[in-house]
């Protein structure tokens, strides 16, 4: 049986491979009872979604000023 | 021989009995599968679609207008390579060969689409290009062990399970959120807030479409930390979003 942890890194990996089908029986059968991991998956997609639209410029537009200082280094 | 018999028969049965059942449950299940299998795949189609590439051009498109666009462009490319200078660089030359093509761009409401295109054409080149772009002595200070991240340990309890305070609770409707400018500052700042090659891996694989296996590569790292630091990095803006977001409700597991 997997654990909270163990499926957040499946939703992860699906996103990047195809699970098993081992995986995606395990994973099915933890969510029908993880209320928590199933909003978990949930927001995977709307990253995924997020990510998207921001790759195609769909960002609404912030202009110039914030060019300067932002994204060259982490904080 | 009738014993056979009655064996295969009952078998046959049996089988029969899952076959009938078994398209249903797994309609059920592909059903459950279904959206992010359908983004995944819009996803990977829209990122490798090439502006189109021609070289002789009128002016439909005004260089105010792309210019506009420029400070959009630098912070766009800046979060994927880290690297100003050649965000920079790729900015500009962006910039240039979208006035070159401008004739084969049609219509203005698209023109961040397709620039945006441009520019993610160009990073995809200059990352394949420069082999290591990646120096490998700063993997250590985000991406060293795959094991022990403290933010884990903050989020899960010791057999795996999400701690009360952490469990996910529903976002809010992305759609409203994608309307508003102070949503996408905070989306960047996010982006921005991911270690550099943790960020750079991240971004490879949701904004430019790489395969991991590609990312791994590219990268120097060995390919099941390829998978952990891109579920880092998942799990990493996914608490920054949440804060930006505010907490929602608590769910029970």
């Amino acid at each position: 049986m997997l654990n909270c942890r163990e499926v957040t890194e499946l939703c992860s990996e699906e996103l990047d491979r195809a699970l098993g089908l081992r995986e995606r029986m395990a994973l099915r059968a933890h969510l029908m009872m993880c209320a928590g991991c199933t909003q978990f998956r949930a927001q995977m997609a709307t990253m995924r979604r997020l990510m998207q639209a921001y790759a195609q410029g769909d960002a609404a537009g912030l202009g110039d000023d914030d060019a300067k200082d932002e994204g060259s280094a982490p904080r | 021989m009738t014993a056979r018999a009655g064996v295969v028969r009952a078998s046959w049965r049996a089988g029969s009995a899952v076959c009938a059942v078994w398209p249903r449950w797994f309609r059920r299940y592909s059903a459950t599968r279904d959206p992010i299998q359908r983004q995944q795949d819009g996803f990977m189609r829209t990122s490798e679609a090439a502006p189109p590439d021609d070289p002789a051009g009128d002016q439909s498109v005004s260089p105010e207008a792309l210019v506009a666009l420029r400070g959009d462009m630098l912070r766009f490319a800046r979060l994927q390579l880290r690297d100003a200078a050649a965000a920079e660089d790729i900015v500009q030359e962006s910039l240039e060969a979208a006035l070159r093509r401008a004739s084969t761009f049609a219509g203005q409401s698209a023109l961040k689409t397709w620039v945006f295109a441009i520019v993610r054409n160009r990073i995809v080149d200059h990352l394949r290009q420069s082999q290591r772009s990646v120096n490998l002595s700063s993997l250590g200070d985000d991406d060293g062990a795959p094991s022990g991240d403290e933010q884990l340990d903050a989020l899960f309890n010791d057999s795996g399970r999400w701690r009360a305070a952490a469990r996910p609770a529903a976002w809010p409707d992305p759609e409203a959120s994608m309307r508003s400018r102070q949503f996408w500052r905070a989306f960047e700042d996010c982006l921005a807030q991911l270690p550099p090659n943790t960020g750079r891996a991240f971004m490879m694989r949701e904004v430019l479409g790489f395969e991991p296996a590609e990312i791994c590569e590219r990268m120097g790292i060995r390919s099941g930390n390829c998978h952990v630091m891109l579920h880092r990095a998942r799990m990493k803006l996914r608490s920054c979003l949440e804060r930006a977001w505010g907490p929602g409700e608590g769910r029970s597991c």
